[in-house]
């Protein structure tokens, strides 16, 4: 499957497909090579699951957190190399219970990245293979970007 | 035998940049690796949400100090998304002729650091005089030696000074001669090659699944770089080719990175043949950015680097986030060089050109 | 042995005969102006030799880091000054800090300065080495070296030139020289 290339209409339709009411496809942004969607936290692991094997997207480029104060974004930003698309999922996280399912076990080049948004941010990643500090001391108790937290840490 | 741990780091002279390298070694044999980083760590997407828009530009600069202009780049292309700014197209081609000068000078900063780590002190010597020809052609340009704060959001600072030109053919020319001169004293000489052939096998499969990305990856045999398959400014209106490797290993890194030197003059040349010989480089931006999201993606000199903007209509980002292509490669040293020997350390984590100020961030 | 056959002899043991023996060497030198004689022949000297082969310690930190570089490259050539870049802080007298220092740095910076032996100088190269610099409002950037070590020379710039490099490890020799380094006798 792998060697298959698919446009962004066509992509947009077996997503739309296969998972009809929990992923929301963003329709007004109209750039070339680019995909913008919404999902939610339940389906997110099947959803990278069938794009890495039915899609092609082999690549993770970037998983990140956003503070909204009310809630927690997680956003994945992932390439086909074959198909030449850059998708990007945002899923919203509870702010009192900031979990979600690890996509490490799928892209090893994610797993940096969820260490990283843990360090960051607090949002823990389910079945990540070593979920520790990564960036700053392991003795720190805070979680430098969230928005309540004081510039100057401690 | 017994085996331990030993660290790598922070100060090491094999480090470029600080971090640690903890291995685990069975006699001279390498079982076990872990890269211990955040040494570096400053903080900067936490600092930048205090930043208004153009004060983040000399900020970017400093996040990779062998390829701000890279940087500084990807940022204000991040930023001319969020805002809806139309670049003119003069600035896109001296941005693009800017980028491929970066990479000649990163690569020869690469080709510096890893002479000397190889015990070969007169490429060190070489290459950094080299390097300083393109410094004094961006001082020239811009000012600075290494931070240039050229990038504007919406352009670039300032068109290039009378002669400028003219100097940078020369210039080019010279260096045309000097690649040859570097194969010469590498490819030839056998003791280098014995120090990177067969090293640090990675397959194209997994190293497009543990996210390594530039020159390394190429180096695997996988056809992608984003100036070609993403294209971004005025990529898609030269004519070049991608230089990909198939040996997958220390060599194969090497030569990309060699050829992709040779390239990028070519693509400077005919940046400069197809370059609009004047209008304008820059455009106002507003001082407010609209709410929403925006992202955009640049081949690095190392890599992908992916820069992830949330606006909240304010003069500051609410949220900037940077996907760095050394944090990834990084993160898949371990699987690089478990199982070799240690004294081939130095060469395969040094042909991945690390550069910490973007990985720590 | 009967002690009380020799009326006049003092009962000292091992350590305490050695203070004393130092003790009476160091009068003795002192008051007879061995000495002064000493350092002012050769005082000079070692002087002169210390401050024309600084020894910084390789540790590039930042991007002041690639400053320090180009300026052991061929066009500005520190070599000429007498520095060589060691790896090893054992053989280092000048600990060159090119960069932030963040919070997990700080105690192996700390740990790297008490290695290098005695005689010996810190340069703070740029401007986050001084004050922290661009990062100053960081929650992990210590603000300035001098909080934790204390500083010979600043070299301002972010980041300085090779030229300002070079200016600023000469007035480091210029600091030697107006020191009492090389003077090993005089206490």
């Amino acid at each position: 499957m792998e060697n298959d290339t698919y446009s962004v209409e066509q992509v947009k339709a077996k997503i739309s497909q296969t998972f009809p009411a929990d992923v929301v496809l963003d329709d007004g942004r109209t750039e070339t090579r680019r995909l913008y969607m919404a999902a939610d936290r339940s389906v997110l692991f099947n959803l990278c699951k069938f794009l890495k094997d039915e899609l092609g997207f082999d690549h993770c480029s970037l998983v990140s957190g956003v503070d909204w104060c009310d809630k927690f974004q997680s956003v994945y930003h992932i390439t086909s190399y074959s198909s030449n698309i850059t998708l990007e999922i945002v899923v919203d996280l509870p702010h009192d219970e900031p979990e979600v399912d690890s996509v490490t076990p799928l892209w090893q080049g994610a797993n940096w990245h969820e260490r990283e948004t843990f360090d960051m941010f607090g949002i823990v990643f389910k079945g990540h293979p070593n979920l520790k500090r990564l960036l700053l001391p392991e003795d720190y108790k805070f979680f430098p970007m969230r928005k309540d937290c004081a510039e100057g840490g401690q | 035998m017994a085996e331990m741990w030993i660290n790598m780091g922070p100060q090491h002279p094999m480090t470029h940049g600080l971090w640690n390298m903890r291995i685990k070694v069975d006699g001279e044999t390498i079982v076990d690796s872990e890269p211990v980083i955040g040494y570096l760590h400053r903080g900067w997407e936490r600092m930048v949400e205090d930043r208004n828009y153009p004060q983040i530009i000399p900020m970017a600069d400093r996040l990779c100090y062998g390829s701000s202009f890279t940087w500084s780049h990807v940022y204000c292309m991040t930023v001319e998304k969020l805002m809806g700014i139309e670049v003119p197209e003069r600035a896109k081609y001296i941005r693009a002729m800017s980028d491929e000068l970066q990479r000649i000078g990163n690569h020869l900063m690469w080709l510096a650091a890893i002479g000397t780590d190889l015990g070969n002190l007169t490429m060190f010597l070489y290459a950094t005089r080299d390097r300083e020809l393109f410094l004094d052609m961006f001082q020239s340009l811009c000012g600075a030696r290494m931070t240039y704060n050229f990038c504007r959001i919406g352009g670039v600072r300032n068109d290039s000074p009378p002669n400028w030109v003219r100097d940078l053919e020369r210039t080019l020319d010279y260096f045309e001669k000097r690649l040859v001169e570097y194969d010469m004293l590498v490819d030839q000489s056998k003791l280098f090659r014995m120090r990177m052939e067969g090293l640090g096998y990675m397959s194209a499969k997994d190293a497009i699944n543990v996210g390594l990305t530039g020159p390394v990856l190429r180096a695997s045999g996988v056809k992608y770089d984003i100036r070609h398959n993403d294209p971004y400014e005025i990529y898609d209106e030269l004519d070049w080719h991608m230089c990909t490797h198939d040996a997958c290993d220390t060599w194969a890194r090497y030569r990309v990175r060699m050829m992709e030197m040779k390239e990028s003059v070519n693509i400077v040349r005919e940046i400069l043949k197809k370059m609009p010989k004047s209008g304008p480089i820059r455009v106002k931006p507003p001082r407010n950015a609209p709410a929403g999201t925006a992202m955009a993606r640049m081949e690095d000199p190392r890599g992908e680097s992916l820069m992830y903007l949330v606006g909240d209509g304010g003069s500051k980002p609410y949220r900037l986030s940077v996907r760095s292509p050394l944090f990834v490669i990084l993160s898949a040293s371990p699987k690089l060089i478990n199982g070799y020997k240690i004294a081939d350390v130095p060469s395969i984590l040094g042909m991945l050109d690390v550069c910490m100020g973007e990985t720590d961030r | 042995m009967d002690l009380s056959l020799q009326p006049h002899a003092i009962a000292m043991s091992a350590q305490e005969f050695m203070t004393w023996s130092k003790g009476v060497v160091r009068e003795l030198t002192k008051a007879t102006g061995v000495k002064k004689a000493v350092d002012t022949v050769a005082g000079p000297f070692f002087n002169y030799g210390v401050r024309n082969s600084i020894y910084p310690l390789h540790f590039g930190i930042a991007c002041c880091a690639l400053e320090m570089a180009a300026c052991s490259g061929p066009r500005f050539d520190n070599e000429r000054l007498g520095m060589v870049f060691r790896s090893s802080p054992r053989q280092c007298d000048v600990l060159l800090v090119n960069g932030w220092i963040s919070k997990k740095l700080r105690p192996s910076l700390r740990r790297l300065y008490e290695e290098m032996p005695d005689p010996k100088w810190v340069v703070a190269m740029g401007e986050c080495a001084i004050s922290g610099g661009p990062w100053y409002d960081s929650y992990n950037v210590v603000q300035g070296l001098d909080t934790f070590i204390p500083v010979d020379v600043y070299i301002p710039g972010c980041p300085p030139r090779p030229e300002a490099m070079i200016d600023g490890f000469m007035k480091l020799q210029l600091k030697m020289k107006n020191s009492r380094v090389g003077l090993f006798m005089e206490d």
